[in-house]
C-alpha cells in the first residue's frame, strides 16, 4: 500500500433525517485493485456506492479521486474524471438499440460532447469504439435489437458495457449478477475480470463464491460501518465477520471458487 | 493489423445497410421536394396556395415543438413564445431592410428572414429556457405556462417591439432578391414557404441525428443514466431547448414574410396549445408525425371552422380519444396498420378493422349530430342542421333521440368489434 | 392607510379564492401525481353550474348543490378517463387534462353561449356591510370570507382529525407509501379527484359572482392558480396557501397603487417620458404573479415549501 489511494473516503457519513444510514467510513482502494463489499441486506452497501459516484451528497466526511475531492461533486463530472458504474436493477436506454445504448456511453469520453453538428452515424471513431466493447461483452449480435426486448442476463450485460464503455478506469459495479443463473453469472465474472484488467473495481457482490473469486481485498459493511477491510483470507477468518454478518451457517467457500 | 480490419468490416456491416439507409433517411426527403415542386405544376388555386403556405409553417413550427415533446420529453405549454418573438425579430428585419441606407440590412435578402427569426428563437430560447430548464416533467409544464404568459402579458406592455394590440407591420417586396423571386404574388412566396418548409424539415431532422439529437432521447428514457456517462441532463435540455427555439422562430420568419403582420395575439396560449394539438393528434413518438398534424389540423382549421362553430369541440375530442385510444397519433396508426398488411391473416383483420371504422364513423356521426343541433338551439341564429338534406330540427326531441341512438349503436358495435380484433 | 386596509382585504379574499382552487391541485398532484390543467375548468363549471342552478332554486341551493355537481364530473372524468391512463404516465395524464380543459370550454361556449351570463350576487348579500373612512365594504365579499375561512376549517379538519385525511397526509410526505394502499388505492384516488374539483366548483360558486362568469374565466385564473403551486412548492398544501395570499395581496395593491415606472424608479434617472419609465403599476399586474415565478425559479426553485424534489 505504498503507492497513494486512487479512491479514498474520509469518515464518510450520511443520514436520511433521523436515519443514520452511513455512519463513518473510512476506506482507501489502491490503484488496480479489485476491492469487494459484501455486507448484509441494508448494511448500505448501494447507499455508499451512491456517494462515491454523486448521487448523494454526504452528510459529512471527504472522498477524493485521485486526490481531488469528489463528494457533492454532479455525478456527470465525477464521470468525467474517470469513474464509472453500473446499477443493481438494470438502468438502461430501453427505447434504444443496444448498440446505440453503448454508443451513449462512449459519446463523452470520445470528446464529442454536446456536438450538434456531426452526423453520430460518420463518427468512425466512435462507431470502432462501440463495436470494439459490443464484441467484447458479446452482445455484438444482438446490437440492433431493441434493448426493452433483450433477454434479463442480456441487459445486466448491457449494463456492464455502458458503465466500461467510456473507458474510465475506477469502476464500480453494484450487484452484476444480481438474478443471474449460475452459468450467467461465470460468464459475467469472467467478462468483468477482462474489462476491468489494469482497472480499479469496486464491487457489491452477494455471491461469496464470486467475491473471494475476484478480488484482492475485501471490506464487510454492516449497519453503516465498515467492521473489517483485508486479504480475502484474513476476511475468512476473522471472528468478527463471522460473528456480525456470516453468522452460523457460515460455511465460507473454499479455494476452488 | 488484422484485427483493426475485422473491427472496421463489422462498423460497415453494424446498423442499417446502404439501402435501407436510403430508403429510412434519404427516400422520404426526395419525395418531399419532389412533391414540393410538383404542387404548383397542378394549377392550384390562390386558396390553396394559401393554405399550402399557413402548412409549410406550421409544419416547421410543429416539427420545432417536437424536439421538445417527442425527442427530450418536455411538454411546454408556452411554445409559441420563441414563434412569436422570432416572428417578431423578423418583421423588425423587415423594416429594416426597407428603410436600409446600405449597410448589412441594405444588403440583406427578404428570401432570407427566416434566419434572423432563427436567431431570435434561439435566443429567446436561450434566455428563457435558463430558468425554466432546471426542472424537468410537470414542473417543467407548469413553468413553461407561466413564463409564456408573461411574455403575452408584456407583449400588451412594450408598445416599441410588439406594436399594441395592432401589432407591426411590414412590406416583403423589399431588398435583395434570391433566386428571382421578389414575392409579391402569393405562388412566389409559395416558393419562398416551400424552401423554408424543405429546409427546416432536414435540418431538424439531421438535428436528431447528431450526438446531441441522441442525447435528447437518452434524456427523455433515463435522465438519471445520462448523468453517469458523463452528460448533465439539464444542459442537454437546455440546448436542445434552444434548438427548438430556433426552429420555432424560423417558422416566425417564415409567417413575418407570408401575412406581413405579427401581434401579441401570436405569442398567446391559443397558438401555445394549437401546436401541441398539431404535433401530438399527428403522433410525438415519430419525426414524421407533426407533419401529418400540421397538414390535417390547418386544413382543419381553414376548412372546418367555416362548417361549424363548433370545430375546437371536435378538435379537442379528436385529441383526447388520441391520447386515450392511440397515443402513436396518426403516424402511429398508419404504422401500425402496414405492419399488419404483411402478415397472415390480414385480409381478415382488414376486413374487420375497416368494420370497427364504419361503427366508429357511425358514433361519430351521432356525436355530430348532438352537437350541431346544440349549437343550433343556443346560438339563436334559428338555423336548422341538415345534414345530406334531411332537417334535423334543433326542438325536435327525435333529433335527439336519432343522434343519442347512433352514438349508442356506434358505441357498442365499437366495443363488440374491438374485442374480437383483440382477440385476433 | 383607506387604500391599504381595503387592498388588503380584498387581497384576502383574492388570496382565500386562489387557495380554495391550488388547494384541490395540491392535493390531487401530491397523491395522484398529475397536474390537473383542466383544473380551472371545474372552478368555470362551479360557477355556471351555480349560475342555472340559481335560476331555479336560488343562490343557497346553488351554493351546496354546485359543488357537490362538480364533484361528481370530476369522479366521472377520474373513472372514464385518467385510471385508463394511470400507466401510461404523467405526461399523457396532463395531456388529457388539457384536451379536457378544450373540451370544458367549447361545451361552456354552446350551452351557456360566449358572452358572460349575468351570474349576480344574491339580493340577500347584496348590500354595504359597513363604512370604513367613508367607503363602503360590500357584504358579499365578507361572505366569501367567511365561506373561505370555513372550508380552510374544514379541510384542516379534515386532514388532521379523520382517518382517510391521515393516509392523505402521509401520502403527502412519502408518495411511495401510496403504493401500499392496496385495493382502496383506486377508490381514494377517485375521491381525492372529485374533491378536489368540487373544492373547484365552489371556489367558481362564490367567484363566479364576485368576478365575471364566462367561457374564457378557466384560461384567465388556470395559469395563474399553476403559479401558486409552484412558488409554493409543489405538494405543500401550507406553501400554496402562503403563496395563494402572498400573489392575491400583491395583485389587489398593485392595481391599487397610482404610479408609474419613472414614480419609483426617478431617483434611478428614469424619466417619464421613456417607454419603460411610462409604465403604470396597475398595468402590471397581471404579470406580477409570472414574475414571482421567475423570481422563484432563479433564487429558490423548490418554492416556499417545497421540500420533495420532482
Amino acid at each position: 500500500m505504498s503507492e497513494p489511494p486512487v479512491l479514498s473516503l474520509r469518515d464518510v457519513k450520511k443520514d436520511f433525517g433521523p436515519a443514520k444510514v452511513i455512519q463513518g467510513v473510512t476506506l482507501d482502494i489502491a490503484p488496480g485493485e479489485r476491492h469487494a463489499i459484501i455486507g448484509p441486506n441494508g448494511a448500505g452497501k448501494s447507499t455508499l456506492f451512491n456517494l462515491i459516484s454523486g448521487l448523494y451528497r454526504p452528510t459529512s466526511g471527504e472522498i477524493t479521486l485521485r486526490g481531488k475531492t469528489i463528494s457533492g461533486v454532479k455525478p456527470y463530472r465525477i464521470n468525467r474524471m474517470g469513474l464509472s458504474r453500473s446499477f443493481q436493477v438494470s438502468n438502461i436506454f430501453s427505447n434504444m438499440s443496444v448498440r446505440e445504448n453503448v454508443r451513449c456511453g462512449v459519446l463523452y469520453s470520445m470528446g464529442y460532447g454536446y456536438n450538434f453538428w456531426r452526423n453520430i452515424g460518420n463518427l468512425i471513431p466512435v462507431q470502432e469504439k462501440t463495436v470494439e466493447i459490443l464484441d467484447s461483452v458479446g452482445l455484438i449480435d444482438k446490437a440492433d435489437q431493441s434493448a426493452a426486448l433483450l433477454a434479463y442476463a442480456d441487459q445486466r450485460t448491457l449494463e456492464i458495457a455502458i458503465t466500461i464503455a467510456s473507458g474510465a478506469d475506477v469502476v464500480l459495479m453494484d450487484e452484476p449478477t444480481a438474478g443471474m443463473s449460475h452459468s450467467e453469472t461465470d460468464r459475467a465474472i469472467a467478462l468483468i475480470k477482462k474489462a476491468t484488467q489494469g482497472k480499479t473495481l469496486l464491487i457489491v457482490e452477494h455471491d461469496m463464491g464470486v467475491v473471494f473469486g475476484l478480488s484482492d481485498r475485501i471490506s464487510v459493511l454492516v449497519y453503516g460501518e465498515v467492521i473489517a477491510t483485508g486479504l480475502p483470507e484474513e476476511i475468512r477468518n476473522n471472528a468478527l465477520v463471522r460473528e456480525a454478518y456470516l453468522g452460523d451457517e457460515a460455511e465460507l467457500p473454499g479455494v476452488e471458487a | 493489423m488484422n484485427q483493426q480490419g475485422t473491427v472496421l468490416d463489422t462498423v460497415s456491416d453494424l446498423g442499417p445497410s446502404r439501402r435501407a439507409k436510403f430508403t429510412r433517411r434519404v427516400l422520404p426527403f426526395i419525395i418531399m421536394a419532389v412533391l414540393l415542386i410538383v404542387i404548383p405544376m397542378l394549377g392550384p388555386s390562390r386558396t390553396a396556395l394559401s393554405l399550402l403556405n399557413a402548412i409549410g409553417i406550421n409544419i416547421v413550427f410543429a416539427l420545432s415543438f417536437n424536439i421538445l415533446l417527442g425527442q427530450t420529453g418536455l411538454l411546454s405549454f408556452g411554445h409559441a413564445v420563441y414563434f412569436g418573438l422570432g416572428g417578431y425579430t423578423a418583421m423588425h428585419a423587415m423594416n429594416w431592410i426597407e428603410y436600409a441606407d446600405g449597410g448589412f440590412w441594405g444588403s440583406y435578402p427578404m428570401f432570407a428572414l427566416p434566419l434572423v427569426g432563427f436567431a431570435g428563437g434561439a435566443f429567446a430560447g436561450a434566455l428563457i429556457g435558463w430558468p425554466s430548464c432546471r426542472r424537468a416533467g410537470i414542473p417543467f409544464s407548469m413553468i413553461s405556462l407561466g413564463i409564456a404568459e408573461l411574455v403575452a402579458a408584456t407583449g400588451l406592455i412594450f408598445v416599441s417591439f410588439f406594436g399594441g394590440e395592432e401589432g407591426i407591420t411590414g412590406d416583403r417586396m423589399n431588398g435583395v432578391e434570391m433566386f428571382g423571386l421578389n414575392l409579391g404574388q402569393v405562388h412566389q412566396v409559395y416558393w419562398f414557404i416551400a424552401f423554408w418548409t424543405f429546409v427546416g424539415t432536414v435540418a431538424m431532422y439531421a438535428f436528431t441525428r447528431t450526438p446531441l439529437g441522441r442525447l435528447t432521447q437518452a434524456v427523455r428514457d433515463n435522465p438519471q443514466r445520462v448523468e453517469f456517462v458523463g452528460y448533465d441532463p439539464q444542459q442537454v435540455r437546455y440546448l436542445a431547448f434552444i434548438a427548438s427555439g430556433g426552429f420555432a422562430g424560423l417558422a416566425g420568419g417564415m409567417s413575418a414574410v407570408n401575412y406581413e403582420i405579427f401581434t401579441p395575439e401570436a405569442l398567446s396560449l391559443a397558438p401555445s396549445g394549437l401546436v401541441i394539438l398539431m404535433a401530438y393528434i399527428g403522433g410525438i413518438r415519430y419525426f414524421a408525425g407533426p407533419i401529418l398534424g400540421a397538414i390535417l389540423l390547418t386544413y382543419m382549421q381553414t376548412n372546418l371552422s367555416d362548417f361549424s362553430e363548433a370545430w375546437l369541440l371536435y378538435l379537442g375530442l379528436l385529441f383526447i380519444a388520441m391520447v386515450l385510444f392511440a397515443p402513436g397519433g396518426l403516424a402511429g396508426v398508419v404504422i401500425d396498420v402496414t405492419n399488419r398488411l404483411g402478415k397472415p391473416g390480414a385480409v381478415q383483420q382488414f376486413v374487420k378493422g375497416l368494420v370497427a371504422v364504419a361503427t366508429g364513423m357511425i358514433a361519430f356521426f351521432g356525436v355530430v349530430i348532438l352537437i350541431e343541433i346544440a349549437v343550433r338551439l343556443t346560438n339563436g341564429h334559428g338555423e336548422v342542421f341538415q345534414p345530406f338534406g334531411i332537417g334535423l330540427p334543433s326542438t325536435s326531441l327525435m333529433s335527439w333521440a336519432i343522434g343519442v341512438c347512433l352514438v349508442a349503436i356506434g358505441v357498442f358495435g365499437l366495443k363488440f368489434t374491438t374485442k374480437q380484433v383483440g382477440e385476433r | 392607510m383607506e387604500t391599504i386596509v381595503f387592498s388588503l382585504l380584498n387581497g384576502i379574499i383574492y388570496g382565500l379564492l386562489l387557495f380554495m382552487l391550488s388547494s384541490g391541485l395540491t392535493l390531487i398532484f401530491s397523491m395522484m401525481g398529475i397536474l390537473n390543467f383542466a383544473h380551472a375548468s371545474f372552478y368555470m363549471l362551479g360557477a355556471y353550474f351555480a349560475y342555472s342552478i340559481g335560476s331555479v332554486t336560488g343562490f343557497w341551493v346553488a351554493l351546496f348543490l354546485a359543488p357537490v355537481l362538480v364533484g361528481v364530473a370530476g369522479a366521472a372524468v377520474e373513472r372514464f378517463g385518467l385510471r385508463r391512463l394511470h400507466a401510461e404516465g404523467h405526461v399523457a395524464e396532463l395531456l388529457f387534462t388539457f384536451g379536457l380543459a378544450y373540451i370544458i370550454e367549447e361545451i361552456v361556449k354552446i350551452v351557456w353561449g360566449k358572452i358572460a351570463v349575468p351570474y349576480k350576487v344574491p339580493a340577500a348579500l347584496d348590500f354595504p356591510l359597513f363604512e370604513l373612512f367613508g367607503s363602503q365594504y360590500p357584504a358579499y365579499r365578507i361572505f366569501m370570507l367567511v365561506v373561505s375561512l370555513a372550508m380552510l376549517f374544514a379541510l384542516w379538519y379534515l386532514l388532521k382529525r379523520t382517518r382517510i385525511g391521515l393516509i392523505i397526509q402521509a401520502a403527502l410526505t412519502h408518495p411511495n407509501m401510496v403504493a401500499h394502499l392496496g385495493h382502496n388505492v383506486q377508490r381514494i384516488f377517485m375521491l381525492v379527484f372529485a374533491a378536489g374539483c368540487a373544492l373547484a366548483g365552489l371556489a367558481g360558486v362564490i367567484g363566479g359572482n364576485y368576478l365575471v362568469t364566462e367561457p374564457s374565466m378557466a384560461f384567465t385564473i388556470g395559469p395563474i392558480v399553476f403559479v401558486v403551486v409552484v412558488v409554493g412548492g409543489m405538494g405543500s398544501l401550507e406553501g400554496a396557501f402562503i403563496a395563494s395570499l402572498l400573489i392575491g395581496i400583491m395583485q389587489t395593491f398593485a392595481i391599487s397603487v397610482d404610479a408609474t415606472f419613472s414614480d419609483l424608479f426617478g431617483w434611478l434617472g428614469l424619466s417619464a417620458s421613456s417607454e419603460l419609465g411610462g409604465i403604470s403599476i396597475p398595468s402590471l399586474a397581471p404579470t406580477l404573479p409570472y414574475l414571482l415565478l421567475v423570481l422563484m425559479l432563479m433564487f429558490r426553485p423548490r418554492g416556499l415549501m417545497g421540500a420533495r424534489e420532482f
